[in-house]
């Protein structure tokens, strides 16, 4: 089989030989094995579940591709949530006539993002649409993850921690997009976070969210929001990486609600920002820093951000679409 | 290249706010100062300058250096016409252009096309030739809107089309100077200026003596300035002085990129593709000797008999009012209300130039004591 047709959707035999050929060829786990109508699993405690849909163009891009950031985005959704992932689903929606050598690369992707992850795939589904009806390979998963973190009440004079440079996952898609010229190569960000879990053991660690379609700005007005403090940001201290200055320089584009598939904003009380941060540093990235600190809510802002300049501006929640298909 | 990093830093902008402090209060007067391109628009607010100078008693108005804002509605309307009557061509434009609110309030982007017809968002005039080049059965037409630092890109791109003897790309033509708004500015009367920071990247193209007239004939100071919060402050710091010494002028701040003559090259390239005539703008109507147009034999846009439809316009929008500095966004009634930039009721919502996309996005007023 060179390309996908209708029949690998009709739930007959070409279906089970897609899934016995090629799928389980990379993803092969004791539950899918069964291939029973619904994997049985057992867990302990609270869980946290989530699912997310995958629709990137382009499907390959330089630093990733749908596979890893399938996996990463479902995973780093659980993380951000104080869970750690167990369990996930995959499914896809494939347009007729995809190259099965393109779904192979993808499932590569799948599988080393899993188990880099160290989370297992246990459920999945496959349709097919005529051509013209969707646009190449569509993916959902939906993840499972133990609930590990504690509870932990944010106070003003809390910490803004970011985990790593912001905004690489979009300037690498529009580059790999070729919307305009760039000379060099630009990396996605898309990564899972797992190595984030181990900071929920300890006991200032409050709030977690990855940034993505929204930027980083989104992030921060979301905590704002949540919480009814307002997070005050230190532009300066916001590690963009240099493509991500350059681009955004020259295309306009604030980098703030650039989207990233691999960073975090995370929230922690100063007394384990050295903790912390020398974690970050080690373990993550070592852009890792404090960008900005939480204070009681200022009329209704939910973040602002002291320019580089010095002068102050309010951040908003993204209006419009920066990027269309972004993830 | 140059570091540009410094200009932004709060310590040099600091001290440069001090400088401007000192020179307003000699003047114990409120100024108003026109910059006339939205990028330096952006730069006061995003850098959170804006206010700060407003304390201080600068008012900044924002002029009429949005390309997408300053064009009329006909030519939107013609674009229009031509997508939905004609088959077989690719209309073309940078972006925004195509998110400007157009027939009944719908951006041309979203437009049904004539069957075989479609429309392209483009990021370089380069893209336009290989469309052109890609789709020989079909007509390219670029809807061209851009003042003096886009125009050459577009004398480009006709030329090498004539060069290369590409017969199916032609312009709508809607470029525009930037010095003629201004004169209609002063000429009106309408508001109040003390002195205009002038466009950068415009600047770079013109040099500095098409602003001549301007302290010459009006008396009214004026600095040309770069985009980084420092440049702007330079130029305003500029302005200040003039007026205190009585000594009004164009003086170029922005010194690592313009040069009084301008860039020749360019500036020949323009006069060999198009030449001056009078032009439509948004808000102002017929500006005289204010638009390009190409010269016979570089863009045969003749072959389309346009007859736009009734022009639709947006009930309320004051745009027009905006881009002439006569009102800020704030004055307008549907500005943040019903006019958002995910559903902009006029061009200074769509374009990133805007002032109103600009206020909307940075405007809030904030200042924090202790900081």
């Amino acid at each position: 089989m060179k390309a996908i047709d209708l029949s690998v959707g009709s739930g007959g035999k070409s279906m089970r030989e897609f899934i016995e050929r090629v799928v389980m060829k990379y993803i092969n786990t004791d539950e899918l094995r069964v291939l029973g109508d619904s994997a049985i699993l057992n867990i302990d405690g609270q869980i946290a579940f989530t699912t997310d849909s995958f629709v990137i163009n382009p499907i390959f891009f330089p630093g990733g591709d749908i596979g890893k950031l399938c996996v990463a985005g479902t995973v780093n959704d659980l993380v951000v949530a104080g869970a750690k992932p167990c369990f996930l689903s995959l499914s896809f929606i494939i347009e007729e006539g995809f190259p099965v050598e393109a779904i192979e690369r993808i499932l590569k992707s799948i599988r080393d993002t899993a188990i880099m992850a160290g989370v297992k795939i246990v459920t999945g589904d496959t349709k097919v649409v005529k051509k013209g009806e969707a646009d190449g390979i569509y993916i959902n998963t939906a993840g499972i993850g133990k609930v590990i973190k504690n509870i932990n009440e944010i106070k003003e004079g809390d910490l803004v921690v970011i985990t790593g440079s912001p905004g690489d996952h979009g300037v690498a898609i529009m580059v790999a997009r070729g919307e305009f010229e760039f000379e060099g190569e630009v990396l996605s960000d898309c990564a899972p976070l797992t190595n984030l879990l181990p900071l929920w053991e300890m006991k200032g660690v409050k709030w977690m969210r990855d940034i993505t379609r929204g930027g980083l700005a989104s992030v921060l007005c979301e905590f704002g929001m949540e919480n009814n403090f307002t997070v005050f940001i230190n532009e300066e201290k916001i590690p963009f990486s240099p493509p991500v200055r350059g681009v955004s320089e020259i295309l306009g584009i604030d980098p703030l609600y650039l989207p990233s598939e691999g960073k975090a904003v995370i929230v922690v009380s100063p007394d384990v920002k050295e903790e912390v941060i020398g974690y970050l540093k080690k373990n993550v990235d070592a852009s890792a820093d404090v960008i900005g600190e939480v204070r009681k809510k200022e009329k209704n802002f939910h973040a602002v951000l002291k320019t580089i300049s010095g002068g102050y501006r309010i951040l908003e929640l993204l209006t419009g679409e920066l990027l269309p298909r972004i993830c | 290249m140059i570091d540009i990093t410094p200009l932004r830093k709060e310590k040099g902008v600091r001290a440069l706010l001090t400088q401007i402090k000192e020179e307003v209060s000699t003047l114990d007067r409120k100024i108003n100062i026109m910059e006339v391109c939205g990028t330096h628009t952006m730069t006061a607010y995003r850098s959170g300058l804006g206010w700060a100078l407003r304390k201080m008693g600068i008012n900044l108005i924002s002029g009429p250096g949005c390309p997408v804002c300053v064009t009329p509605d006909s030519i939107i309307s013609s674009a229009v016409f031509l997508v939905k009557r004609y088959s077989g061509v690719i209309l073309a434009s940078f972006g925004d252009m195509l998110k400007v609110p157009a027939s009944d309030g719908v951006p041309l982007m979203k437009l049904v096309p004539a069957e075989n017809s479609e429309i392209r968002i483009i990021y370089s005039t380069e893209e336009v030739l290989k469309l052109a080049m890609e789709n020989p059965q079909k007509e390219v037409v670029f809807l061209a809107a851009g003042f003096e630092t886009t125009i050459p890109s577009i004398a480009w791109l006709l030329k090498r089309a004539k060069e290369k003897k590409i017969k199916n790309i032609s312009i709508l033509p809607a470029m525009k100077l930037v010095p003629p708004p201004l004169k209609a500015i002063l000429e009106s009367g309408e508001i109040k200026l003390d002195g205009f920071i002038y466009p950068g990247h415009v600047s770079v193209i013109i040099g500095s003596e098409p602003y001549r007239f301007i302290p010459e004939k009006y008396g009214i100071a004026g600095a040309i300035a770069g985009f980084e919060p420092a440049d702007l402050l330079f130029g305003i710091l500029s302005v200040l002085r003039q007026i205190k010494l009585g000594k009004p002028d164009v003086d170029i701040v922005y010194k690592r990129a313009v040069k009084p003559e301008g860039n020749p090259v360019a500036k020949d390239l323009m006069r060999e593709v198009f030449h001056v005539e009078d032009a439509e703008w948004r808000g102002f109507g017929v500006i005289p000797e204010s638009g390009l147009f190409p010269e016979k034999g570089f863009s045969a846009f003749e072959r389309f008999d346009l007859k736009p439809e009734a022009v639709w316009e947006s009930k309320g929008c004051r745009c027009g009012d905006v881009v002439k500095g006569v009102a800020q966004p704030e004055d307008c009634p549907l500005f943040k209300k019903v006019c958002t930039p995910d559903s902009p009721r006029g061009a200074c919502m769509v374009s990133i130039e805007g002032a109103c996309l600009i206020h909307f996005k940075y405007g809030e007023e904030v200042s924090f004591e202790g900081d």
